[in-house]
């Protein structure tokens, strides 16, 4: 049986101006997959994933995400989604379960679920005294790791990652990637960007962008292969070091 | 409605988390229906008088003496020469300079008309008028008591009379505060709705938030009525504090009824609101929203007459205030507090106030986006 | 130095290229003497007045028609009966109602008296006096004229000086006020938020371990407001000659210097607030409460000082923009020299000293910290 398809695109292009931010882009996801998007600053990433989730139009081409196109669907994708951007994404004045409870509301939980809900999320991530505090007063990596938890509250069949770990120490990240698998493992699709190449080991499949087009996608032992290197760092430098576009 | 409840549920808790948002909406109006309706008052009065008296004959003495009885003016200072008083005058200390030529009582009597120069600081150009004004006033009658020493004119003259006499109503001792304290109120709702709207919404696109809310299934409607109502609340809040104030302070009440100001405001405030909301989508930093706030809000308000009549103004400006919400409340929250104007005088405006509140959320859902094109 | 610069040129291009908020700081000046030039007067004009005549006779509508025709009144309303004065004020359709008794024509060429009645709605105090003296003005022309102005003898005449704006304008008020006004936004609140904004964003921390001083820091955020400001400046004064025709009757560099330190007075106020609040609503909501607000209340520019009940005028002293304001007055309108603004500058740079002193002070402090 082939895997069911849950992000689809076809020559997925933006323009800003005369810039092509992305340009020509074809991939697909499939269902549970850990897909990693990789690429320099400025590559495209973040754009990429901004069209894919609805925050922003495409030029031209094709893309669906969850089976809705993003020209006209776009509110539909959002309720089949989660999103936890580069900036961080809870309200720092409220506390741990007011963002949840928040959170949670607006994707249409009803108040008695999410009682349950937050309760058991605050317990998992063994939170309990801190559950009443001010977010704005948790270190970074708590932070995301709530911030992630939020996002995949309403179990969205994707969830879309930009830079999750941006900034925080190695055993956070590890604990981090330990919770992607947690959701990986219930059905739900990891779509993540980063620029930790370790990173990209622990992810079924690679993409990785330069200069706004897909440059290499496959598994990471397969690109390992294709470009003769021991781990990522090298298929990546690779590739790199053609690019036009860096900081 | 349900996804609506949670908004709100966390505006309101971030509203009361944040003590600038409490200390706008509580100190602003007490300092503002303080201070400025002490401030302003526009009565000309007080003037400073400088004399240069070089007759020094019982006529030139009555004049200044009966100068000097008027409550108008204030005889600050007898000076020998003209050249000195007008230092007075660059300094500031005096308004008016009044010089009785030599000679005065001698030419007025003998060749029956005789002058007084005047001298008038017109920097402020109402004050130099309407001080000059007065002044010519007193001198009428100071020369209307000599003529009629001279002639003995019978009572009841020859020369046909028409008496004016005049009753001011609603505010028969020209008290300042009861006319600015209800025009302060309405700029107090204005700068709650306007600006903070503006400036919440803006904060939540610096911080990034916006872009987690865009991202979710919330529908536009949504977003904004989780606006909208809190800041609308507020709003309803700080006439209602205005309105204390202004009793505390001013012993002012509404002649009019509480339910027909707070009926207006209601809707006003949806419209102001709506003006916040366009804001903040023209702007992407607290800075620039608070710069395009404060630019609306002096257009606004210097339109509004709240200061100066509307009649006042040259056509194009007066048209530019049909466009102008606040010219309306003002005007209608001035009618029902001091003249008790009932809901039915001020239908049409009320009218108005609804048009302006769908125009202005009208253009700001246009213009709001949660994809970028 | 060449760091400094550096910094500076960083400054000025975020600024730049914010277009949309230069548009406003240029346009905001611009607007503002446009209204106050041509828009904003106390004077009243075509004030609407409704007439209760009771006689209808020859004379009343003469008089009528000599009110209608000034430039002062319209008339828009012809009532029945007192009752209905009540009704119309309530409305705001007029400000005035002016009541002829019966028989007026009659009692005035017969009895040689008769009476006038002005009710005027005295909501806006102001205005109701003004209309009030000018209908009684009309009258009183009328009066004489069917008196055909005998010659009176015993006459005292007025000869009347206007000092300094001959011709009454307001613009010789304003446009100092709007000077201080532009420059309070710029240099203090404007100044103030941008560089609380870093402190709020983290970014203020990177700044500060460059090898730069950190008030050098602070004061590269602030250079290009001031340079705004001053363009502001000569953009107002520019609109103040040619299109105001508001001749600056003193020293232009004089203007231009205390100007400057106005400038840096704002300035000091803007980093005053910066180095003590760490949130930009908080830069905001202080910057106007405590200096936009009092500018525009105490300067005199918008309300006379000396009508001011006692403890106001006392601290209007307090604040630095009533003596720029009377700077600015003294030296574009009455065209003084230095010698007479002499006591204002000092004042007034005593209060930069001051605050500039305080706000380094903190900030040395916060840096410990």
């Amino acid at each position: 049986m082939m895997p069911e398809i849950v992000i689809h695109t076809e020559n997925l292009t933006r323009r800003f101006g005369d810039f092509v931010a992305v340009n020509n882009i074809s991939f697909d996801v499939k269902v549970g997959e850990i897909f990693g998007f990789l690429g320099a600053n400025g590559a495209g990433k973040t754009t990429a994933m901004k069209i894919l989730c609805g925050l922003l139009s495409p030029s031209s081409g094709v893309a669906t995400v969850a089976g809705f196109d993003v020209y006209k669907e776009n509110e539909r994708i959002k309720e089949n989604i989660g999103y936890m951007s580069q900036k961080f994404s809870l309200y720092e004045n409220l506390t741990v379960r007011e963002n949840i409870t928040f959170f949670g509301g607006i994707y249409g939980i009803d108040r008695k679920s999410l009682k349950i809900k937050s309760e058991e999320l605050i317990q998992r991530l063994g939170l309990g005294p801190e559950a009443d505090k001010l977010v704005g007063s948790l270190p970074l990596g708590w932070k995301q790791k709530i911030s992630f938890s939020v996002a995949i509250l309403h179990n969205p069949k994707v969830v879309f990652l930009d830079e999750p770990t941006g900034g925080v120490d190695p055993i956070t990240r590890r604990q981090f990637w330990d919770m992607i698998y947690e959701a990986s493992a219930k059905g739900i699709t990891v779509f993540v960007t980063t620029h930790y190449m370790d990173e990209a080991e622990y992810c079924d499949r690679v993409s990785i962008m330069v200069d706004g087009a897909i440059a290499a996608i496959g598994k990471p032992s397969e690109l390992k292969q294709q470009f003769g290197v021991e781990n990522m760092d090298g298929v990546f430098l690779q590739l790199a070091r053609g690019a036009k576009r860096s900081e | 409605m349900n996804k609506l409840l949670f908004l709100l549920q966390k505006e309101f808790k971030q509203i009361f988390r944040n003590p600038t948002i409490l200390r706008m909406i509580i100190i602003m109006p007490i300092l503002q229906l303080i201070l400025l309706p002490l401030a302003a008052d526009y009565e000309v009065k007080n003037i400073t008088v400088s004399i240069v008296d070089l007759d020094h004959s019982p006529y030139s003495n009555r004049l200044i003496h009966k100068i000097d009885a008027s409550s108008y003016f204030k005889l600050v200072e007898y000076s020998p020469s003209y050249r000195k008083s007008l230092k007075t005058v660059g300094d500031g200390k005096t308004d008016l300079i009044l010089t009785i030529p030599r000679g005065f009582e001698k030419t007025l009597i003998k060749e029956n008309s005789a002058k007084l120069h005047l001298a008038t600081d017109a920097v402020n150009g109402i004050r130099g008028g309407l001080g000059s004004a007065y002044l010519a006033q007193v001198v009428g009658d100071f020369n209307r008591e000599i003529r009629e020493e001279w002639l003995v004119l019978p009572r009841n003259s020859e020369i046909p009379q028409i008496e004016v006499t005049s009753a001011n109503w609603y505010n028969p001792y020209s008290k300042y505060p009861l006319f600015m304290v209800p025009g302060i109120l309405v700029v107090l709702v204005t700068m709650v709705g306007a600006f903070m709207t503006a400036l919440n919404i803006v904060a939540e696109k610096e911080v990034g938030t916006i872009e987690q809310l865009n991202v979710t299934p919330l529908k536009k409607h949504e977003f904004i009525l989780g606006k909208l109502i809190p800041f609308w609340v507020l709003g309803m809040v700080s006439i209602t504090i205005g309105m204390v104030v202004a009793f505390v302070i001013f012993r002012i009440l509404p002649v009019g009824s509480f339910l027909t100001i707070y009926a207006f405001s209601a809707v006003y405030l949806f419209g102001v609101l709506g003006i916040g909301l366009l804001i903040s989508t023209f702007s992407d930093t607290q800075q620039q929203a608070t710069l395009f706030a404060f630019f609306a809000m002096m257009v606004f308000i210097l339109l509004g007459g709240l200061y100066t009549p509307i009649e006042g103004m040259p056509r194009w400006s007066q048209i530019l205030t049909y466009f102008n919400p606040p010219s309306y409340l003002i005007k209608i929250v001035r009618a029902i507090y001091i003249k008790g104007s009932l809901f039915s005088d001020l239908k049409n405006d009320f009218y108005i106030l609804i048009a302006f509140a769908i125009g202005f959320n009208g253009l700001a859902i246009l213009n709001y986006r949660k994809r970028m094109a | 130095m060449k760091v400094f610069f550096a910094f500076v040129k960083k400054e000025f291009w975020h600024v730049i290229r914010d277009k949309r908020s230069l548009i406003i700081l240029i346009g905001l000046p611009i607007v503002m003497m446009l209204l106050f030039g041509f828009a904003l007067t106390s004077e009243v004009k075509n004030s609407n007045i409704a007439i209760l005549d009771f006689s209808k006779d020859p004379a009343t509508k003469t008089l009528v028609d000599r009110i209608d025709q000034s430039q002062y009144f319209t008339v828009n309303k012809y009532l029945n009966s007192e009752k209905e004065i009540e009704g119309v004020f309530r409305k705001g359709e007029v400000r005035l109602v002016l009541i002829f008794p019966q028989n007026f024509e009659n009692d005035l060429s017969k009895d040689k008296k008769t009476q006038v009645r002005l009710v005027a709605d005295a909501s806006d105090p102001n205005t109701a006096n003004i209309t009030i003296n000018y209908a009684s003005a009309i009258i009183r022309d009328y009066q004489n004229e069917v008196n055909e102005n005998k010659m009176l003898p015993y006459a005292i005449e007025m000869e009347t000086r206007m000092l300094y704006n001959p011709q009454l304008k307001s613009s010789y008020n304003f446009v100092p006020g709007v000077m201080t006004l532009i420059m309070m936004l710029l240099g203090a609140m404007m100044t103030s938020v941008s560089i609380v904004k870093e402190k709020e964003m983290g970014t203020m921390e990177i700044l500060l371990v460059s090898p730069m001083k950190p008030i050098m820091v602070l004061i590269s955020k602030a250079v290009p407001y001031m340079v705004l400001c001053f363009l502001d400046i000569i953009l107002i004064l520019l609109m103040a000659v040619y299109i105001l025709d508001m001749p600056i009757q003193g020293s232009l560099v004089l203007l231009l210097a205390e100007s400057l330190l106005f400038i840096i007075t704002t300035l000091s106020l803007g980093l005053l607030i910066s180095v003590n609040v760490n949130s930009q609503q908080v830069a905001m909501f202080i910057s106007l409460v405590a200096l936009l607000m009092p500018s525009l209340i105490f300067s005199g520019f918008m309300f006379p000082i000396e009508n001011m009940p006692l403890p106001l005028q006392v601290m209007s002293n307090l604040i630095p923009t009533k003596w720029y304001y009377s700077i600015m007055k003294a030296i574009m309108v009455k065209g003084l020299s230095f010698e007479f603004v002499l006591k204002q500058t000092l004042i007034l740079a005593g209060m930069t000293v001051f605050f500039l002193s305080i706000a380094i002070k903190k900030f040395k402090i916060n840096l410990e910290a």
